[in-house]
């Protein structure tokens, strides 16, 4: 998605920042530093953020303020985090979380 | 970091947040501010709106918030989340992501959440809620996506509206939530018409102009939705569609489409009048509701006030809830506009200075005139989020003091 460069009523960006590379399930792609991981991605042109623990259908950025969850993602090994308010570093090797078991509903991993 | 912690604690720095901070330092208590999203400001980081011909930028106010409050010495931690909050003996222990912290007294200031408004669809990547692309291309400077369709009429939904359209992003129409056991009575078009007269200072179309608050008063609001023109009308060139209500939301792994179709005056469905309108993202808009689950941790009584946007934590005008050493101040007591949060916050670090007597002979003065104060920003406020929020308040407040008799 396009970035704001000058906002007609806000300005520019400020400060300005970086840019800083990164990884996306092995996607090499790159954002400004310290800018949620969510606005990256989203900039980046990608809104598939993660696959539904148990359903395993698409989700995405949705509240972006930290109140949903429904943007977490694990950031290098760690996690899960709120993309949305997880700011940008360079080098952050970022991947959605794995598909859990449900000890409730009886489903299991696939093998 | 003063041994034995903090005099106040605020959780929220966003408008109310930091106008007790600044006011509650400027009287020499030690202050700490913590909040988890990235940078202080709150919601008011992603707000303008155009008030008598100016732009109001909400960044610069809170820009202005934040270099007093440093300047006062109050501490300002950002990317910190708190999960629980516990008194003991004379003090608050508040569990943190970054560890405990005490403070002697604590000020909730956490400001609204969204009203989720489900529909067929809503969890494919490119729906998000209003508030979401208003962070995103206002805070962020990313476009929520290139055209857009707004589902829900509410203050905050026009008002969010015309940001992204002034961003440069194409708004194809807001239109109503589609009939069904959740919207309830959102969905008609003369309830969203009621909602609407609220905001027609801001407006400037005449349809709207015209009616204010009188009108909304005469019963206006009714006529005007049963003539309602079905290819609704322009605000700020983007087309309210009272009439057309969206289905469902379209799309293999993302939002591509969304089906409308037409509703009469009393919000029904017209049969037949089915179709797809293209777009990369969809907001949904709900509308607010107090974010007070801290204060029902901290033992807080609640209160119901649909005025006020829902469940709020009891306390009375002086922003005191009947916890002991436990403020709030924001849309955490209900749901106002960012200058009627900055009021009330100033309000309640006037309360905390009086509570821990450092106010002196001055205590009664400063008092009132704070108080004064909300009631004449209210009163004054641009945007409307209800007409009965100063009857609801007078309400909420004499409750207040009945339930410290009992």
């Amino acid at each position: 998605m396009d970035r704001i460069v000058h906002h007609p009523i806000l300005g520019s960006m400020s400060p300005t920042r970086e840019r800083v590379r990164f990884t996306f399930n092995g996607q090499e792609l790159s954002g400004l530093q310290g800018e949620p991981i969510a606005a990256a991605l989203l900039a980046s042109g990608i809104r598939t953020l993660r696959k539904h623990e148990e359903s395993g259908t698409v989700r995405g950025l949705y509240c972006g303020i930290g109140h949903c969850m429904e943007c977490r993602l694990i950031v290098n090994g760690e996690g899960p985090v709120r993309s949305c308010l997880t700011p940008l570093a360079e080098g952050m090797r970022i991947t959605e979380g794995p598909q859990l078991p449900n000890e409730i509903t009886g489903r299991r991993l696939p093998p | 970091m003063k041994r034995g912690g903090f005099d106040l604690l605020i959780v929220g720095a966003g408008p109310a947040g930091l106008s007790a901070a600044a006011e509650a330092a400027a009287q020499g208590l030690g202050i700490l501010v913590i909040d988890e999203f990235p940078e202080p400001g709150g919601r008011m980081l992603g707000q303008f709106h155009e008030e008598k011909g100016k732009w109001w930028v909400g960044r610069r106010a809170a820009e202005q918030l934040i270099a007093t409050c440093r300047k006062l010495g109050v501490e300002i931690r950002s990317g910190v989340s708190v999960y629980g909050m516990q008194r003991v003996d004379s003090h608050w222990v508040v569990r943190t992501s970054c560890g405990p912290l005490t403070a002697h007294s604590v000020l909730l200031a956490t400001g609204a959440a969204e009203i989720p408004q489900p529909c067929p669809g809503w969890t494919l990547p490119g729906v998000m809620s209003i508030g979401a692309a208003q962070v995103m291309a206002n805070v962020h400077y990313v476009k929520p996506g290139h055209r857009g369709l707004l589902i829900g009429v509410n203050p905050l939904a026009l008002a969010i509206a015309r940001e992204l359209a002034v961003s440069g992003v194409t708004i194809a129409g807001i239109v109503l939530p589609g009939p069904g056991p959740l919207t309830g009575k959102e969905a008609g078009p003369k309830e969203n018409m009621e909602r609407l007269m609220r905001l027609s200072h801001m407006a400037p179309s005449p349809l709207l102009r015209m009616g204010g608050r009188a009108a909304f008063a005469l019963g206006m609001s009714g006529l005007v939705a049963r003539f309602f023109p079905k290819r609704g009308v322009k605000i700020w060139d983007i087309p309210l569609k009272l009439r057309t209500a969206a289905l469902s939301i379209n799309g293999a792994n993302r939002a591509e489409s969304v089906t409308l179709a037409d509703i009469n005056g009393r919000g029904e469905l017209i049969s037949g009048s089915e179709r797809e309108e293209a777009v990369d993202f969809v907001a949904l808009a709900g509308g607010l509701y107090p974010l007070a689950e801290l204060a029902s941790i901290a033992g807080c009584p609640f209160v119901y006030a649909k005025e006020l946007g829902g469940h709020l934590p009891l306390h009375n005008e002086k922003m005191q809830t009947p916890v002991e050493g436990l403020y709030v101040a924001g849309n955490i007591t209900g749901i106002e506009g960012a200058q009627v949060a900055m009021a009330q916050g100033q309000l309640a670090g006037v309360s905390v200075c009086a509570d821990a007597g450092v106010l002196g002979e001055r205590r009664e003065a400063k008092l009132t005139a704070a108080m004064e104060h909300v009631r004449r920003v209210r009163a004054g406020a641009l945007i409307q989020f209800h007409p009965d929020i100063p009857e609801a308040r007078s309400r909420l407040y004499q409750m207040r003091e009945s339930w410290s008799v009992n």
